[in-house]
């Protein structure tokens, strides 16, 4: 068991070997629940595209797995701002999701403007800024800009929810 | 001739005041968003995508055009003032460029840069020109077996020649192609992936899955590892060459378009493999080889143009044939078919004032950028001093107002959360983006070609090899996955060349491990102890 643990340590990527595996499973299963009578007019049918994409993903989770127990590692992605000398930094990604989440939810009800002032507040904050005014005002002028921007120079009608008629 | 009026005609659709107007807008939202880091043209592209439902197609490809050309020169000057390169393309100019702006030579790095840019974009554009129609005569009289061929041949090579591990392309691939599945299938009408949810009947929206991939699943990535200290810039003032400079940069740039833009319009080209290889032919054919590694400018300038004139070959198979080979060209792609325009070899024929508008505004754009970057520079390095906070959020806060106007239901946003964790996933492990996004948009066409070449055959699977193009294109993409392979026996067969870049990197690109002897070890992207290496010896120097 201990022996299990230590060998899995470290081997976070086995998750995405098991996505794979899911996603590919996910998706010949799905084509094999498609029943379509042989047609003279289209003799691939719907079910041919499904089972080579299923088949090379769960091919790729097999060979994934394999990889990644003999010690492959994926190359994480860099970049300017991007300094891999840390971990991933959770405090960071979950409230920024967190914000994310809210707007999903608010956005239809209380409207563009004032979920995604929220969005973009709390995404700054989860970033670290501490501004919390300059923030806000930021925020609000950018979440009214787009939605007169949108109205005005588009025609697409962004949910005005709460502030109906004050809009 | 007939080009030469139809391009002549372009111009004409493309110098009215308010074309003008969106290529300027173009090229100063390109420059932008090559400048700051994390947000690249292939982003900006699909950002803008929703609010450009309502221009005109030609307008808004007016745009595109000044974006993807603005992306290149913005970039350089992040990689020359910050030494950190955006993208793989990049890194030759991230070394050398950095060295030279260390050593005090940041002016003519960037003007080298800038110039050696607009060198290679004009001449390659002008090769577009010249080509593309060739292509496209030679493209119509393909039949679906060919088709099928080639886009086979595109997903693959794009697959497997660029990243550093095949297996995760073919991962990131697999995951694209079974994003383009959803939906409802073209010829029978049967529900695929859908598991009885309504919304998903239409497919996954293009847009959606564009900008999670590469606002939404970027922002999370590099929120997750910020860097808490923000790299200092180096500060600089007009960029200007002295009568030397030009001396030694003009035939680089010249070298360095005739790598970039037969790579650029391979099917697998992409722009990392010629300016790799133009940094080790400018290496070869110097002067001064004693200064590569410590700020060469002709390890700027061939590397800058190949780059550029690269980003120009890709146009061609993405006009000509309607196969992207890189992330932007793929986006556009993406809003060929939002307008409702079918890409492929009929393009040419069905939207000849779109086509010729845009290449005519290519040109345009490109000397619109000399202008606006030789002179501004200085302006545009204030940009990457802009609060990192207000940088992500602002994507953020973006790409959920693009995908959430599509349609305008909440429901797109949870998809855009999804696949942005996705995104952040694949960066996390290794997953390069560029297959996933490249087999949503071929995936679906790819089938269709298939049916429609066994249709023909009635069934016969040796109908997919019934055309000599087919055939020939089949046996390239075999050698192109067999690469590796077949290098590995020959080198065995050759005899062990200990220092080559390839003993080390089996996975290597193919072709930079052809010529490169020596270079071969400065080739990877820039350690950090190698740079102390040069600092010290800069150091050491009188």
């Amino acid at each position: 068991m201990n022996q299990l643990v230590s060998r899995l340590k470290g081997r976070s990527e086995l998750g995405l070997a098991a996505l794979l595996g899911v996603v590919g499973a996910a998706v010949i299963l799905d084509g094999l629940s498609l029943s379509v009578p042989y047609s003279q007019a289209d003799p691939v049918g719907p079910k041919t595209m499904p089972f080579i994409v299923g088949g090379l993903l769960l091919v790729c989770a097999v060979l994934l797995a394999v990889n990644v127990l003999r010690g492959g590692q994926g190359e994480a992605e860099s970049g300017e701002d991007v300094d891999l000398s840390h971990p991933t930094d959770w405090r960071t990604v979950v409230p920024l999701i967190g914000a994310f989440v809210l707007n999903i939810v608010l956005v239809d009800t209380v409207g563009w403007v004032i979920s995604g002032t929220l969005l973009f507040w709390g995404s700054a904050w989860a970033l670290g800024s501490r501004r919390y005014l300059r923030d806000a005002i930021i925020a609000v002028v950018l979440a009214l800009g787009t939605f007169y921007g949108f109205y005005l120079g588009l025609g697409i009608s962004l949910p005005a929810g709460l502030l109906q008629g004050v809009l | 001739m007939e080009t030469f009026d139809l391009l002549m005609q372009g111009f004409s659709t493309a110098a009215t005041p308010l074309n003008l107007l969106y290529a300027f807008i173009g090229v100063l939202l390109g420059t932008a968003v090559g400048v700051l880091p994390g947000i690249g043209p292939a982003m900006a592209v699909a950002l803008l995508l929703p609010v450009t439902y309502g221009l005109e197609p030609t307008s808004a490809f007016i745009m595109f055009a000044g974006i993807y050309y603005g992306g290149m020169y913005g970039g350089s000057t992040t990689s020359i003032l910050l030494n950190t390169p955006g993208e793989s393309a990049t890194v030759i100019t991230a070394i050398e460029g950095h060295r030279m702006a260390k050593a005090g030579r940041a002016a003519q790095a960037l003007a080298t840069a800038a110039i050696g840019s607009f060198v290679a974009g004009t001449i390659g554009t002008a090769l577009l020109v010249t080509f593309t129609p060739m292509v496209v005569d030679f493209a119509v009289s393909l039949g679906a077996p060919s088709y099928l061929a080639i886009m086979v041949l595109a997903l693959l090579a794009v697959t497997a020649v660029l990243g550093s591990s095949k297996l995760r392309g073919f991962a990131s691939l697999g995951l694209g192609l079974a994003i383009g599945l959803v939906g409802l299938d073209k010829v029978t009408g049967q529900q695929r992936l859908v598991f009885g949810q309504p919304l998903l009947v239409d497919g996954l929206d293009i847009v959606v899955v564009a900008v999670a991939i590469f606002a939404v699943g970027e922002a999370l990535w590099i929120a997750a590892h910020l860097r808490r200290k923000p790299l200092s810039t180096i500060p600089v003032g007009r960029p200007w060459m002295g009568k030397q400079d030009w001396k030694r940069s003009w035939k680089p740039w010249l070298r360095g378009t005739a790598y970039g833009y037969p790579f650029g319009a391979l099917p697998a080209g992409g722009a990392e493999v010629p300016t790799f290889l133009s940094y080790v032919t400018e290496k070869k054919l110097s002067k001064h080889p004693e200064e590569f590694g410590h700020g060469a400018i002709e390890g700027v300038a061939g590397p800058e143009a190949a780059n550029n004139a690269a980003a120009a070959g890709t146009l061609t198979p993405m006009l000509a044939l309607g196969l992207p080979t890189n992330a932007t060209a793929a986006v556009m792609l993406a809003a060929f078919v939002q307008y409702g325009i079918q890409p492929g070899p009929l393009l040419f024929d069905n939207e000849p004032e779109l086509v010729w508008a845009l290449i005519a505004s290519l040109f345009i754009g490109n000397t619109l950028l000399l202008l606006i970057n030789l002179p501004l520079a200085p302006v545009w390095a204030k940009l990457l001093q802009l609060p990192r906070p207000y940088l992500y959020a602002g994507i953020l806060f973006f790409a959920t107002l693009g995908a959430y106007a599509v349609n305008l239901q909440a429901f797109d946003l949870v998809i855009l959360l999804v696949l942005g964790l996705l995104g952040f996933a694949m960066r996390r492990y290794g997953l390069p983006v560029l297959p996933l996004i490249i087999g949503v948009i071929l995936g679906p066409r790819a089938e269709e070609q298939l049916r429609k070449a066994l249709q023909l055959s009635g069934g016969d699977v040796s109908g997919l090899w019934s055309e000599p193009i087919a055939v020939g294109v089949y046996i390239v993409a075999a050698l192109v996955l067999a690469w590796p392979l077949l290098a590995f026996v020959l080198r065995k067969t050759r005899g062990p060349r200990p220092e080559t870049a390839a003993a080390d990197q089996p996975a290597a690109v193919p072709g930079t491990d052809l010529d490169a002897p020596a270079g071969g070890q400065n080739l990877r992207p820039v350690a950090s102890p190698q740079d102390e290496h040069v600092d010290e010896r800069i150091k050491e120097r009188p």
